[in-house]
């Protein structure tokens, strides 16, 4: 059970796909303008990867490795799309905002790469765990950064107003950057930074040392 | 395990997999059709309801929408047309047939559409038994993409009640406050047409001079989406003009000087 516990929990903080593994980044930079629209994503997206592992999983002893990358497509696509089709049933009005977004979860590689490293080799029950605290370490960063870019963005919570806008006839100005996809890449930046700040053991080695210049040897010999 | 990698095994796994995969999506998507159509229309209609300012929180969308009635329109000609019936009528088919629609040219197509469709639906709402605004579907570039909106107009077919748009690609914060309801408020009033029948509706760079003659024909401009602004100038000048609703609205005077 503690291992049950372990392959939940492991992706929130110590193992990230985000901040840690860095996939899955597209989407985190395309749907967090809005804290309702990222809720929603973060649903669809737990959803699609718990169930494909589950899938992949059950079927991993007969999956022939010549076509296994196909086989895992084809489930998480169908996936995908049946997501998609619920949610232009259920919530028209979010399905519309997330537009291509939504099948673009095929493409998250957090999904592809769960499918490929962990249900590949894990029963069933594992899997769909591991799908599950992998959505869940997904939904924690984009729920932070979709937070942030709303609130300095629009000034508001949730869709709740808490700094009224200048065009709202309020006081706050609000920061367009922060409502442009190019601001999660700082966003992102200073989160991964602040998770190693407390994980210490998250921080990679340099892959290489700047060696001394060698002009400055010299002038330090003559 | 090992006798996986077999062509007999790789095809039988290949094929079932398509079939499991296949009967889901298609078993979805014709399980859950009427919700999803049941869903645009209702999108739909609360837009045209929103445009002409009849939308109300506390009444139902569909019997709102009772009061409304929707019309095929031939465009060149501007008479209502009863041969093609609204069920069949589909904008983008409609716009994309070389039989059903036009090529514009450079000068033409301010609005950048390259093709116009001969037939629009348009809606009427009637209060009682008199005409109450005329809703009309008006589409141009932006700055990403086409923007797609309603403009509803007074029984005098010169003045607005309002303006919304309902698909988009505009930049959020930006070009995107076209849906910002301050925005969208300050159309209410503003006038179309001169009185000499010139198009004379536009977003400004920045904001109108209250004082000026032409202030009733200019809307405020949106801050950092000048493209956007522009292309919204743009579209209702094109649908506005003879290439759009032109004549249609000629029509729709005429026959109000017959009905008093």
């Amino acid at each position: 059970m503690s291992k049950a516990k372990e392959v939940l929990l492991n992706p929130i903080f110590n193992d990230n796909p985000i901040a840690l593994q860095i996939l899955g980044i597209c989407s985190a930079l395309a749907v967090t303008g809005n804290l309702y629209i990222t809720l929603i994503m973060c649903v669809a997206l737990t959803t699609v990867v718990t169930l494909s592992n589950l899938s992949v999983s059950l079927i991993r002893n007969h999956i022939p490795t010549n076509i296994r990358i196909i086989v895992q497509i084809s489930i998480i696509a169908t996936l995908v799309m049946l997501v998609d089709e619920v949610l232009q049933a259920f919530d028209y009005e979010s399905s519309k905002t997330l537009s291509v977004f939504v099948g673009l979860i095929v493409t998250n590689c957090i999904v592809m790469g769960r499918a490929e490293a962990f249900a590949m080799k894990n029963g069933p029950l594992m899997s769909a765990i591991d799908g599950f605290g992998n959505g869940l370490g997904y939904s924690v960063i984009l729920i932070v950064i979709a937070i942030i870019r709303e609130f300095v963005g629009a000034g508001t919570f949730y869709g709740i107003e808490i700094m009224p806008l200048t065009t709202n006839g309020g006081w706050y100005l609000a920061n367009n950057f922060f409502l442009t996809p190019a601001s999660s890449f700082f966003i992102i930046g200073f989160t991964i930074w602040a998770l190693r700040q407390w994980k210490t053991e998250q921080i990679e080695e340099p892959e290489f040392k700047i060696s001394k210049n060698s002009l400055e040897g010299e002038k330090g010999a003559a | 395990m090992n006798n996986n990698d077999t062509i007999r095994k790789t095809l039988v796994v290949a094929i079932s997999l398509c079939l499991v995969c296949s009967a889901l999506i298609s078993f979805s998507a014709v399980e859950l059709r009427d919700l999803q159509e049941a869903n645009k229309t209702l999108d739909k209609q609360s837009k045209i309801l929103s445009a002409a300012g009849l939308l109300d929180k506390d009444t139902d969308v569909t019997e709102l929408f009772q009061s409304i009635e929707a019309r095929i329109v031939n465009l060149e000609t501007g008479e209502f047309d009863s041969e093609i019936s609204l069920t069949d009528y589909e904008e983008s088919a409609f716009s994309r047939d070389p039989a059903t629609s036009i090529e514009l040219t450079s000068e033409n197509d301010i609005a950048l559409l390259k093709r116009r469709e001969n037939f629009q639906t348009v809606y009427l709402h009637y209060d009682v038994d008199s005409l109450n605004a005329v809703i009309l579907p008006v589409r141009g570039y932006g700055l990403w993409g086409t923007m797609k909106g309603y403009l509803a107009l007074e029984p005098d077919l010169k003045t607005i009640i309002g303006l919304e748009f309902f698909d988009h690609k505009e930049t959020p914060g930006l070009g995107g406050e076209i849906d910002n309801p301050k925005w969208k408020s300050i159309w209410k009033g503003k006038e179309v047409y001169s009185d000499s029948g010139d198009i004379l509706i536009s977003v400004i760079k920045g904001s109108v001079d209250k004082s000026s003659t032409l202030a009733k024909y200019q809307v405020d401009g949106l801050s950092g989406a000048t493209i956007t602004s522009n292309g919204v100038t743009n579209l209702l000048s094109f649908w506005l003009g003879d290439m759009g609703y032109g004549p249609l609205i000629d029509q729709l005077k005429q026959s109000e000087v017959k009905d008093v």
